[in-house]
């Protein structure tokens, strides 16, 4: 008797998140685990953003640093570059500017950076704060409304701050992305109490919390992986959600994609290590379940979508 | 778990009220408060109904179906009304079970019924001669009677074989024969067959303060056997539901689990 590769069926299904108004993007929609067309429905591609900053990239490595020469200083060309010359399906704007330990800006001098790149580009923005609990509250409420009517990504929203940046999304009618501290039950939690505020849970998009490749990378993409089997083996809606990797601000942060090789003889050449580094560490979380990647080298976005090319 | 709400009962006087008064109103508010509170099937006891009971029992499922998109228990000893309720019962959201035939000669018309139908049916396991005395002997009746489904053909997957849960007040001893009957009852047939108890049963007699006590440390001792469903309070043992499934990995843990 001829062999039959068996087939899994689920019985959950995530749901579909769709991003901007012009040109748009769709994530989720799979009833399988990544990839797996051969057993059901993979509606939709993963989707890379470039990321670009409020304020220039000084703290990143050289490798990436220079690819955005001459652009970089002010975020509209940034981002108008991604769009225009790197063929950017989404931009991710980071407002780390606004972090008290960085150049500070204010909330008011953010909404302006949003309104300016909005205004620049047509593909879907994603809207960061700078990760600081407090100043978040502020800088992404008055994002939020300066990008009303344009269907954005918004956070993070955090454990500590989500009540006033989920009211700002459900007042300006704004998609959400949840992040929870590499911990499955925690990320449930967080999405049960941003539901339980009335805003609708297929507007949501769960970060676990990235980490790049020998930086804890296995836990990512275990939690992802156990978000995923918990969404489609059991049903669990509050688990439905797409799952975002915030690559490349964890990948360019390690060691081995910023030491020369004089110091790191064993990594080889500098500039592809990096690359290497940051799509590598986006596969993995790829695979896991990420339908929305967020990156900065066009090398390693290249890479990945070629990745994709034969996956799907 | 399937839980069939049990508070639609002609037991209960405000609704034994509006059942002889053909009061829509207290119905169907019960009825869709024991849907929001988890029950996935809606029991509508109109008990012997000896007159009346045909058009009673439509009424009761089409005033169920109309507020609540669930599948309704029959529960009535009058094969007639029975009849009458498959009729009009709405399959869209669910067969229906009728509750319930036993190993009395009397009931098996009640059998001849759901084959006809395409009902699903609970089995009590109890013959003519009184109570059973243990697992053993409910195990041999359920064997007798999925024996006469199958005569009557009907699929024994849609028998729910009930154990018939008795007083913990009056006979202490048979509340562990119960459960072990729900084990046994399981391996008569593979795929194991469906299990069902009217829980309160259990506490029937006991303190008022006391019977949600001992209605829920009951269920959960159940459904570690593998308990099918129960007639019960959605309210009552929603939480010890999904507490179990917790426990058991079906559901992923969060601080808020009680309130999905």
């Amino acid at each position: 008797m001829a062999f039959t590769a068996p087939n899994e069926t689920y019985s959950g299904k995530v749901y579909q998140v769709e991003a901007g108004t012009e040109k748009t993007f769709v994530i989720g929609g799979e009833n399988v685990l990544p990839f797996h067309s051969f057993e059901g429905n993979v509606p939709n591609r993963p989707v890379i953003a470039y990321e670009v900053q409020d304020v220039p990239p000084e703290d990143w490595p050289d490798t990436v640093k220079k690819v955005y020469d001459g652009v970089s200083g002010n975020p509209v060309t940034w981002a108008k570059h991604c769009q225009d010359k790197l063929n950017a399906k989404a931009i991710a704007l980071r407002l780390i500017g606004t972090h008290p330990d960085r150049e500070n800006r204010s909330a008011e001098e953010a909404a302006a950076t949003v309104k300016e790149v909005l205004a620049a580009i047509n593909v879907p923005l994603i809207i960061l704060g700078s990760n600081h609990i407090e100043k978040d509250t502020s800088v992404l409420v008055a994002a939020a409304e300066a990008a009303k009517g344009k269907n954005c990504f918004i956070g993070k929203a955090l454990e500590e701050n989500y009540k006033t940046i989920v009211a700002a999304c459900l007042a300006n009618n704004h998609k959400l992305i949840a992040m929870s501290q590499l911990d499955i039950n925690l990320s449930k939690q967080l999405n049960i109490l941003i539901t339980q505020m009335g805003f609708d849970k297929e507007k949501l998009v769960t970060d676990p919390m990235c980490s790049a490749l020998g930086y804890g990378l296995d836990y990512t993409y275990s939690v992802m992986e156990r978000i995923r089997l918990a969404a489609l083996t059991q049903n669990d809606v509050t688990m439905q959600t797409p799952m975002l990797g915030d690559i490349g601000m964890y990948a360019w942060k390690v060691k081995e994609a910023s030491a020369p090789e004089s110091e790191l003889p064993i990594g080889g050449s500098l500039e592809p290590r990096g690359i290497a580094w940051e799509t590598v560490t986006a596969g993995a979380l790829m695979m896991a379940g990420a339908e929305l990647l967020i990156m900065r080298h066009p090398e390693s976005v290249k890479a990945l979508e070629k990745f994709i090319d034969e996956l799907m | 778990m399937l839980i069939i709400g049990e508070k639609l009962s002609i037991i209960a006087k405000r609704v034994r009220e509006a059942m002889m008064k053909f009061d829509k109103g207290p119905i169907q508010e019960i009825a869709t408060r024991q849907w929001k509170e988890g029950s996935g099937m809606i029991d509508a006891n109109i008990g012997p109904a000896e007159d009346g009971g045909e058009k009673m029992m439509e009424w009761m499922v089409t005033t169920i179906q109309e507020v609540v998109p669930l599948p309704v228990c029959l529960d009535t000893t009058n094969a007639k009304a029975i009849e009458a309720g498959l009729k009009v019962h709405n399959n869209e959201w669910g067969r229906p079970l009728i509750n319930s035939t036993s190993n009395d000669p009397e009931r098996f018309p009640i059998m001849e019924i759901a084959a006809k139908y395409n009902s699903q049916l609970i089995a009590l396991t109890v013959g003519k001669g009184g109570l059973p005395a243990d697992a053993e002997e409910r195990a041999g009746i359920a064997a007798e009677m999925m024996a006469r489904a199958m005569e009557y053909g009907m699929p024994v997957e849609d028998l729910y074989l009930d154990p018939l849960v008795l007083q913990m007040a009056t006979t202490q001893d048979q509340a562990l024969k119960v459960i072990k009957s729900v084990r046994m009852f399981q391996e008569l047939n593979d795929p194991p067959m469906k299990t069902v108890v009217g829980l309160s049963n259990i506490s029937n007699g006991m303190p008022k303060e006391l019977r949600p006590i001992m209605n829920k440390y009951f269920l959960s001792l159940l459904l570690y056997e593998g308990l099918t469903a129960a007639i019960a309070d959605a309210h009552e043992v929603a939480e010890t539901v999904k507490t179990f499934d917790v426990i058991m990995g079906r559901t992923l843990y969060a601080h808020s689990y009680l309130q999905m």
